[in-house]
């Protein structure tokens, strides 16, 4: 089981937690458990063809996914997932 | 004044002579945008460069008038420090300025703000603390006021999102500047909200001037969005800056939309720009668009707040962040 670290945006798709734990082998199948337990959410994570939205920045522990495998990275026991925007914002 | 007689005179102006940096600060070139301009025949497009300024962004003005208020007052006393939350560019801007002032600097910045805005801020001598990464910019406020509360002796704390010298910046001065460089034809002025003091201070000198100046805000189209230095204030923490009446309407701008006008801006204009700068310009096409098909002639200016190398460029062999 991985635990995903939830940006304040996106925390209305959670109830408000911070943090949701979901099981998953790689990003994508992690991306796609918490879709099922918080529908909407991977809209606005990835785009249209299923990618990574430009904006967004997906660390698994503390390495970019797009540095790694992209959604196929690996994801072991105990990891964290944060999902971060790639902007601080206003 | 005739148009060439104009351009001769600031042109002179750039060469100035001066006794500290802040009186480098506004009087920001305007350059109009001839090739995007092609999409809306008619109606003129112009940009003002506030990346011209010598921070490097639009900030300037608002930390030197905040600045320069507080000293006068005496709000800052020996042995105090400045301390604000901000992206970014604020924090650099008020580095600038505190160096050339003598006053200290403590900046909140979220951890994920980009690495070049760290590394300039601290080339200044400020002290940064950061907050968490996942509660962005509205994090750095919370955590800024808690710091003041718990010493309010040893801070002083101009709150970018409430000191009213951040809209009057703009409209003492990037009004007029824009007032004057359009030789008063300025039909409409848009850009977007950070903390909103450009768009709010800027818009309510415009109207002194003339009332049918169409004023516009421009704001990212999503909570989570990409356009680094702009707010969602449906989700955010409002400003109380902001003022909603001096608007005569509001933009919804999509961060593909901000981002992709940014890199033809750099590519088709020379103007290597920040994401907000292409944002802005995003926002300033759709209007003049809108006028050239109901065939309506315009003199649409919008803000460049800062450049392009200010932005996140992950490099390939950076495994490991650094936050």
């Amino acid at each position: 089981m991985a635990t995903v670290h939830i940006p304040t945006p996106l925390r209305k798709y959670t109830h408000g937690k911070e943090t949701v734990v979901v099981s998953g082998a790689t990003v994508s199948e992690v991306l796609a458990n918490l879709e099922a337990a918080c529908p909407g959410i991977r809209e606005r994570i990835c785009d249209d063809s299923g990618k990574l939205r430009r904006f967004v920045n997906v660390f698994v522990a503390d390495e970019d996914i797009r540095h790694l495998e992209q959604l196929e990275t690996k994801v072991h026991d105990n990891d964290a997932v944060s999902i971060i925007p790639a902007i601080a914002g206003g | 004044m005739a148009r060439d007689q104009l351009f001769a005179s600031l042109r002179a102006a750039r060469a100035v002579v001066v006794d500290d940096i802040t009186q480098l600060v506004g009087n920001t070139p305007l350059v109009r945008l001839h090739r995007i301009e092609r999409e809306c025949p008619g109606v003129e497009l112009w940009a003002k460069c506030e990346f011209a300024n010598p921070g490097g962004s639009v900030k300037d003005r608002a930390a030197l008038w905040i600045l320069r208020d507080a000293l006068a007052r005496g709000a800052i006393r020996p042995g105090m420090r400045l301390i604000d939350s901000t992206s970014g560019n604020t924090g650099i801007a008020y580095a600038m300025v505190g160096a050339a002032l003598g006053v200290p600097v403590t900046l909140v910045m979220p951890e994920n703000v980009t690495a070049p805005r760290k590394q300039v801020t601290t080339a200044y001598g400020v002290e940064i603390i950061y907050s968490s990464p996942l509660e962005g910019s509205d994090g750095a406020i919370v955590l800024a006021r808690e710091l003041v509360a718990a010493r309010p002796d040893l801070y002083y704390y101009p709150d970018q999102y409430s000191n009213p010298m951040n809209p009057g910046a703009h409209y003492e001065s990037t009004a007029p500047e824009i007032w004057a460089q359009t030789g008063g034809r300025v039909t409409h002025f848009v850009t977007g909200i950070g903390t909103s003091g450009t768009v709010v201070g800027t818009s309510r000198r415009l109207h002194e001037y003339s009332r049918s100046i169409r004023c516009v805000a421009i704001q990212p189209d999503d909570a989570l969005h990409g356009l680094e230095g702009m707010k969602h204030l449906p989700s955010s923490l409002v400003p109380a800056i902001y003022d909603e009446g001096v608007l005569d309407d509001t933009m919804w701008m999509p961060t593909d939309e901000g981002w992709d006008m940014s890199d033809r801006l750099a590519q088709e204009e020379g103007l290597f720009v920040g994401h907000s700068s292409g944002a802005n310009v995003a926002g300033a096409l759709r209007i003049a668009r809108g006028l050239a098909r109901a065939g309506e002639r315009g003199v649409v200016v919008t803000i460049l707040c800062d450049r392009g190398d200010r932005y996140f460029v992950p490099l390939q062999w950076e495994k490991h962040y650094i936050w």
